[in-house]
């Protein structure tokens, strides 16, 4: 039975001449070779060059603030529960009066941990969130030397301030 | 007996000159290795140390001078160091009898470009690459592991297999020149057109050529005979046990060897360092300029050799071990005889 049309025939005549001299067999394989030289390279040069990412590719994650400069998290828990890895932790508190600039809802989470080396990066909590708080950017997650600086904590995650990075 | 400390100065100058130059040469000769090697499989090659890479061969001997050295607790201390050494040793002292360019007339003197101009030159070269065997063997010996041996072993058998072939075809080539000194066998090869042929011995003794090349390959170890040295399918090879410089200086040897092999082809077969219309060239520029041009020319054909002996290595696999004692013994040895025996009927009958 015949799974492809690709199968050939091997040739198993006893060798010609020039076969068992072997010479034209060389000549065939450095014309092959000194012919690569001229092609194209297959190489990316990574730190000048990028390749351009997939537009679903998920990334790091970060934590979003309103136009105001508010973190949208209210440490409702949905993005731990959908998560699959368990990677994610928080705690919440609430809001005291006069943090109205601070945090949009009356909840707000204190806490807020992504262990890093537990995501897969599915992207679950971004689909899971209800305030649009958490998103994976096109960040690639970076190396670190300990297992501790894996766990990225809220600082590490939210997004700079829009109004105080103006006033810079 | 006088001492002529002018001679002895400028002897010493030329070798340090030549011993840096060869130094210099297999060093880069790594780097064009990882280039040949890249290109040919459509990749970039070392480029990060410096413009193109050029610095990653300083890189690589600052790395294996900075490793660990490791000497095995039940090795014989002194012939394990004794190994690398001597295969640098003889490396470089290859280099000696290679005349580089003609001998430049000055008012004061006469300043030959060569070390030494013995007159058994090429048996020189012999007895200094059967030495390099030794290197290999007291190596892989010392080392007290059973693979170092068995594969210093195997590269042993090698380098004195091909030997045999290589002399033999060498023993035609001399037929025809009458000499052993290979500043005689260059000053042949004068120009390159002469009395109606071709003056480099290439064109006299193709076939003797094509068997000193192949056995040239297994000699200095090179694909598709590196099978002393294949690191994963045969354990390494004889350098199994060394680490570090000692382990730099086996590599780095057979780069000098790469180089010095690459010149004395060149100097046997290539016309060294003649050129065509020399004689001209020669009358119009000044003598020193023109023993330079006539070093630049052994130099690019030296070079165009090592190229050659890359592209082969990045385009053959490996011998077995029975194919690679098959050839040497069974091919090369019978055909370097016939050769041996046309060459003398011709010389006998044809030319007188």
């Amino acid at each position: 039975m015949k799974l492809t049309n690709r199968s050939a025939q091997v040739n198993r005549d006893p060798m010609t001449f020039g076969e068992k001299i072997y010479l034209p067999a060389i000549a065939k394989g450095l014309s092959i070779t000194v012919g690569h030289i001229f092609k194209k390279k297959a190489t990316v040069q990574y730190p000048e060059e990028k390749r351009p990412f997939s537009p679903v590719f998920r990334g790091l994650h970060i934590l979003n603030r309103d136009e105001q400069g508010r973190e949208r998290c209210t440490a409702c828990g949905l993005c731990a529960l959908a998560c699959p890895a368990e990677a994610i932790t928080m705690e919440a508190a609430e809001r005291k009066p006069g943090e109205e600039n601070l945090y949009r809802e009356e909840k707000y989470a204190a806490k807020y941990e992504i262990n890093m080396l537990r995501c897969i990066f599915c992207g679950l909590c971004e689909e899971a969130c209800p305030k649009d708080a958490v998103y994976l950017s096109e960040t690639i997650m970076p190396t670190h030397y300990s297992r501790s600086s894996f766990i990225y904590k809220k600082e590490d995650l939210l997004i700079a301030h829009p109004h105080k990075q103006e006033s810079k | 007996m006088q001492l002529d400390i002018a001679f002895i100065i400028e002897k010493l100058l030329l070798i340090s000159v030549i011993l840096l130059g060869s130094l210099g040469i297999a060093m880069y000769a790594t780097w064009a290795e990882r280039k040949v090697a890249a290109v040919m499989q459509d990749r970039r090659g070392p480029n990060r140390a410096g413009f193109m890479g050029l610095f990653q061969p300083l890189a690589d001997g600052l790395k294996l001078f900075f490793k660990e050295e490791i000497i095995p607790d039940r090795s014989t201390r002194f012939l394990f160091i004794l190994g690398p050494a001597l295969a640098m040793l003889t490396a470089v002292m290859t280099s000696a009898v290679v005349p580089w360019g003609p001998d430049i007339v000055t008012e004061n003197g006469v300043i030959t470009l060569q070390v030494a101009d013995i007159n058994i030159g090429i048996l020189f070269i012999f007895g200094v690459v059967s030495l390099g065997v030794y290197g290999v063997m007291l190596g892989g010996w010392a080392s007290n592991n059973k693979f170092s041996l068995l594969s210093s072993i195997r590269a042993a058998s090698q380098a004195i297999s091909y030997e045999l072939a290589m002399g033999l075809s060498l023993v035609a080539m001399l037929m025809m020149t009458g000499s052993l000194s290979l500043r005689e066998i260059v000053e042949q090869q004068h120009g390159f057109w002469d009395a109606g042929y071709f003056t480099w011995n290439f064109f006299k003794q193709p076939l003797g050529f094509f068997i000193f090349l192949v056995c040239a390959f297994a000699e200095l170890n090179r694909a598709p005979f590196d099978l002393p040295e294949c690191e994963s399918e045969l354990n390494m090879g004889y350098h199994q046990e060394y680490s570090s410089m000692k382990l730099g200086f086996y590599l780095f040897a057979e780069y000098i060897n790469l180089f010095i092999s690459s010149t004395v082809i060149a100097t046997l077969f290539f016309g060294g360092y003649n050129f065509p219309f020399m004689d001209q060239v020669a009358a119009s520029v000044s003598p020193v300029l023109f023993a330079i041009i006539c070093v630049l020319t052994l130099l690019t054909k030296a070079i165009c050799i090592i190229l050659f002996f890359m592209f082969i290595r990045w385009t053959l696999p490996r011998f077995r071990y029975d194919q690679l004692m098959r050839l040497g013994w069974k091919s090369l040895i019978p055909l370097a005889l016939v050769n041996m025996v046309i060459t003398g009927a011709v010389i006998l009958w044809v030319i007188k």
